[in-house]
């Protein structure tokens, strides 16, 4: 998410799951959706039906996906970035990408400061000493007005285009081949495939999923396939853009409600560097950095503001920085992301826990040190459907010691631990957000059994206490908690319905409900719980709850179905479908036409009225346009092939600097890094279509149709080390190991890298020491080593070793 | 009334094994814990609790790697060899709309059908000792539902209707693999059991082993011979068996304090 918000200017899948069945390309990478999403995978089956559209379909394991693509190309886990970049090389060398769009509607024309390169795995304004960069030299030339120059033509040596064809000219298949362990032969035929997209009547979809965002160059690896989706001209267009398949019913309302590091609806949030609400605002609202930029974070004091009308109701005014002041602020350069909280707590640094929908020794790699890091909290309190690893993570030793022994005794763990009986998903009303950006509101079907609440009743119960006590007893750091507005019909358990309604906003003057964020004002006299959601519940009524079927544009859109942010535009970056005169670069297959001086069509995302030359067409980007080059992420501006941090082989582009200069990794003493000495082989981490995460392991048809853990051996491997199918075999890695019988199969290829066979061995995630079904944590496993961008762990690719046992 | 049948197209199933937990839901089976077969498939057999598996097979042929997923359940043949098979009046029955289905209060279990069956399918239950397989959700179809399975199938592999139409489409869809560069696919409905109610598309249906479908299937002899030729024989016995009666009954009279019984 942080990578498409950086290219594109919004984390978000740019489509959605009904558009994949306009498609005439659809690459799955990192992602497996026929067994993930099978639901969704609906409308790849409907574009290889009804628009013979070619499924490409790149992944270390055949997968289920695989089983159903037209071409399926096997590649070494975390190798990626050089499969795309070679895909780029491909396109640009063989002139096989859409030019009026890549000249239009992206950063390929822009001028990079002087003194800009790459050299031998670093960019320029790399500090080893530090560890670090200076980015000086990554930034865009500028005028005199502050607006980046440009050059049209795309031949200047220093314009994004050319210094791109450049860092690209490395990857060529003869190299993604030593690289992925793919044949050059297989990696061309899928680049064939693939580049048919650049055709300006063809477009080609990206579906991805955790199989990228578990890497240590994960955000630029998205990046990545971001940067051959503007080659192809596949953004904004029906069947294009880069898909998440987001792994949960609502990651993305999670995600959009805000994380450590954002606000509701993408607002950063606010550090210790800024005291105040106008330097808040100063820092975090973006200037144009071209004449015809939209630049529409520009309105970010309209958001801001509302939104902390919404937190602290009539307490804020504009004398007290409408209570900005109230926010919990974090350090200038200060990471509170996941590893970085469970180091702290295992430093014996927090105090307290409360974990929601969240199994964090189960989710959290190197199990071993999730267990001790909770075992240093004084207190954690647990809401859930039922006991989890989690919740009963005191008792790890006796339940799996096997796995944990030196895991402490009970007797010797002080943390409190409560659980508290939540609902489960059938037993409360609200939305779920899908990957398609749609909010769909539900009604509870049933009530809650025995003791069990709903969320909203714990936290309001929760809240209301805890300002009660401190109202009694007074404490530190009161203020956020007593200034917070509460006036919720029933305090104890607040209505969704009330809080829809606060999150959609309403104008203070008129106590009416908004129709859109276009409404939202920074004076004060506007509330808006999260701007991107605002149009979700207007005077009209609830519009996540509308089921109209109608798609008047024929593209499978549905309008009025839910609801979908941001302004119930199902096309992201719509703008871009077009050329530089609004003509649409497919007549057959255009979400948005200009016509009588308006756009119709999906909501645009452009200004309704607007020539069809007056601005850039990636209104959320300074730029204006999308961004090859993005400058804001921590490893370069262009993406680079790096190993992963355990890898089997040393790195073909640049021996000295094998893995991400910049990836974080954790040292505390149980977070030990394994070679391929004594691991010789490359561990995947992954999902089956029976189980969903941790949770279905405790219900009856998932735990039939998969009942037991194991781990998937290549045919070759298992001959060499005399391993029959369902022998008993064991995984282990320098955290720990997995004990599982074996499932040996020619689905996993052995794969010729850097002059010798590098094999590698799967294992699904979903067992536990608690639920119907038990089997080991692969979390055992993994290595706590994380993107910089966005925390996520390495999941995928780490060396471990197999034994039968 | 028309016969109805299913339709998969294997070249758009997944294998998400969505159709094996509508059918245990639907039918109210019991869900069991398996044991590991080394292999995704969720049983390595059909079961007296479990009527519909997806069969997952890898094959390879000339270096190219398949990994073949089928839904693999009842087929409701025209000639159906367990109906053929079964000595208990009224266990197997046909329905009006083509349907092959049991009903348990006449099942004597002898397992007769589970040898006449070509495609190993109905099974013996332990506990009932009775044979339990896919009814084609005939208490949906009753009332104009589709089966279970179909009904939940998200990617349209599964349809359900006229025989007539799905064997229509069926060719169709062949006719447009082909045309996509399977040149081999085509559709099962095997003539030796006189066509199925159950209709794949195969992408190589040259080769319907590799999917776990036996290539020709045949009611075995035994069973053909047991309803045909000794079934005549079995005829006269009985009529001679009959007659023996009643010349018997002619002439020595009524048994005394016999209860008379309604067949």
């Amino acid at each position: 998410m942080a990578s498409l918000a950086a290219t594109f200017g919004r984390g978000a899948m740019t489509n959605g799951w009904t558009d994949v069945a306009n498609a005439d390309v659809v690459l799955v990478m990192g992602g497996n959706p026929a067994e993930n999403h099978p639901v969704g995978f609906r409308f790849v089956m409907e574009a290889k039906r009804k628009r013979k559209a070619k499924i490409v379909c790149v992944d270390p394991r055949f997968t289920r996906t695989a089983a159903v693509s037209d071409c399926y190309v096997p590649i070494r886990s975390g190798t990626d970035i050089a499969f795309l970049g070679g895909i780029i090389h491909y396109s640009l060398s063989k002139g096989l990408y859409q030019a009026n769009y890549v000249r239009q509607h992206t950063n390929a024309s822009f001028l990079i400061n002087e003194g800009f390169g790459f050299d031998n795995g670093h960019f320029s304004g790399w500090d080893e000493a530090k560890k670090s960069y200076d980015k000086s030299t990554w930034q865009y030339e500028l005028d005199a007005n502050g607006h980046a120059k440009v050059d049209p033509t795309l031949e200047h040596p220093r314009s994004v285009f050319q210094l791109m064809k450049k860092h690209y000219s490395r990857y060529t298949p003869e190299k993604v081949a030593e690289i992925c362990g793919c044949t050059a032969e297989e990696f061309t035929k899928a680049a064939a495939i693939i580049c048919t997209a650049a055709a300006e009547d063809k477009s080609g979809t990206v579906l991805y999923a955790l199989g990228w965002t578990q890497h240590s160059f994960a955000v630029q690896l998205i990046h990545t396939a971001a940067m051959v989706q503007l080659l192809m001209g596949n953004i904004g267009m029906p069947g294009g853009g880069v898909n998440a398949q987001r792994g949960h019913a609502n990651i993305q309302g999670a995600t959009d409600m805000g994380t450590w590091n954002t606000l509701p609806g993408y607002l950063k949030i606010p550090r210790t560097n800024m005291a105040s609400l106008d330097d808040y605002l100063k820092a975090n609202t973006p200037k144009a950095l071209r004449p015809n930029s939209l630049n529409y974070w520009g309105n970010t004091p309209k958001f801001m503001t509302s939104l902390l009308k919404g937190y602290y109701g009539d307490n804020a005014t504009k004398e007290n920085g409408f209570g900005y002041q109230w926010i919990p602020k974090a350090g200038e350069t200060e990471n509170y992301g996941w590893g970085y909280m469970f180091e702290r707590m295992l430093e014996g640094k927090i105090d307290g826990l409360i974990s929601f929908g969240m199994n964090p020794v189960a989710n959290g790699p190197n199990t071993t040190k999730m267990l001790a890091a909770l075992s240093k909290l004084k207190w954690m309190i647990v809401a859930e459907n039922f006991e989890t690893e989690t919740s009963a993570f005191w008792n790890a030793k006796k339940l799996a010691e096997k796995y944990y022994p030196a895991t402490g005794d009970p007797s010797t763990i002080q943390t409190e631990v409560f659980l508290l009986p939540a609902s489960c998903f059938a037993e409360k009303d609200g939305t779920f957000v899908n990957s398609s950006r749609w909010l769909q509101w539900k009604d509870a079907a049933l009530d809650p059994p025995g003791d069990a609440k709903r969320d909203q009743e714990i936290i309001g119960q929760l809240f209301t206490r805890v300002r009660k006590l401190y109202e009694k007893e007074g404490g530190k750091a009161a203020e956020p908690l007593m200034n917070m507005q509460w006036n919720y019909a029933t305090p104890l358990s607040p209505s969704l319905i009330e809080v829809a309604r606060e999150v959609n906003g309403r104008d203070l003057t008129t106590g009416k409900q908004l129709n859109g964020f276009g409404e939202l004002k920074d004076d004060g006299t506007t509330l808006c719980g999260n701007w991107i959601y605002s149009g979700s519940w207007t005077e009209a009524g609830n519009n996540m709850a509308r089921r109209g079927q109608d798609d008047p544009t024929g593209l499978g859109l549905y309008p009025n179905y839910s609801w979908s942010w941001p302004a119930n535009r199902r096309i992201l970056y719509n703008r871009a479908s077009s050329d530089a005169d609004g003509k649409p670069w497919d007549e057959t297959r255009a979400p948005l036409r200009y016509r009588n001086a308006r756009w119709v069509g999906d909501t645009p995302d452009y200004k309704a009225d607007a020539k069809p030359d007056a601005y850039g067409s990636f209104i959320m980007l300074p730029e204006g346009v999308a961004k090859f080059f993005a400058a804001d992420l921590a490893e370069g501006p262009f993406p680079e092939h790096y190993e992963p941090v355990e890898s089997p082989v040393e790195n073909a582009l640049h021996s000295s600097v094998n893995a991400n200069p910049m990836a974080k990794i954790f040292h505390a003493p149980m977070d030990k890094l394994g070679t391929s000495k004594d691991f010789p082989y490359v561990g995947i981490t992954y999902r089956l279509t029976e189980h969903f995460h941790y949770w279905t392991k405790n219900t009856k048809g998932s735990s039939e149709l998969q009942t037991n853990f194991f781990v998937e051996i290549p045919d070759g491997l298992a001959k060499e080390k005399s391993i029959k199918n369902g022998d008993p075999v064991r995984i282990s890695t320098a955290r720990g190991h997995v004990d599982g019988p074996a499932l040996v199969t020619k689905r996993f290829r052995g794969l010729q890298v850097g002059g010798k066979t590098v094999y590698q061995v799967g294992v699904p995630i979903h067992w536990g020491f608690v639920g119907r079904v038990k089997g080991p944590l692969i979390n055992n496993l993994t290595a706590s080593v994380y993107d910089p961008n966005s925390g996520t762990p390495e999941y995928k690719g780490f060396l471990v070793n197999l034994e039968k046992i | 009334m028309q016969t109805v049948a299913k339709l998969i197209d294997t070249s758009l199933c997944i294998g998400c094994k969505a159709c094996e937990v509508a059918c245990q839901e639907w039918n109210d089976q019991e869900f069991t814990l398996g044991t590991f077969g080394g292999t995704y498939q969720t049983k390595p057999e059909l079961e007296h609790n479990f009527w519909n598996l997806i069969k997952f097979n890898e094959y390879e042929t000339a270096g190219q790697l398949s990994w073949l997923m089928m839904k693999y359940q009842c087929m409701h043949c025209q000639d159906a060899g367990c109906m053929k098979a079964c000595p208990a009046p009224g266990a197997i029955v046909r329905l009006d709309n083509g349907t092959v289905d049991f009903n348990h209060d006449n099942c004597i279990g002898c397992g007769y059908c589970i040898t006449g069956c070509p495609f190993d399918v109905p099974r013996l239950s332990p506990t009932t000792k009775k044979v339990y397989k896919c009814t084609l959700c005939s208490d949906r179809t009753a009332v104009g539902l589709e089966p279970a399975c179909i009904k939940t199938c998200p990617t349209n592999c599964l349809t359900f209707g006229t025989r007539t139409d799905l064997l229509r489409k069926a060719e169709d869809r062949a006719v447009e693999l082909q045309a996509d560069g399977s040149t081999h696919a085509g559709v099962y409905n095997p003539q030796g059991v006189g066509g199925t109610n159950v209709i794949y598309v195969l992408k190589d249906a040259s080769n319907p082993e590799s999917y776990g479908l036996p290539k020709d299937p045949t009611i075995p002899w035994t069973v053909s011979l047991w309803k045909g030729p000794v079934k005549l024989l079995g005829s006269v016995i009985f009529l001679g068996g009959i007659l023996g009666t009643f010349f018997h009954y002619i002439r020595f009279g009524p048994k005394l304090k016999e209860e008379h019984r309604d067949d």
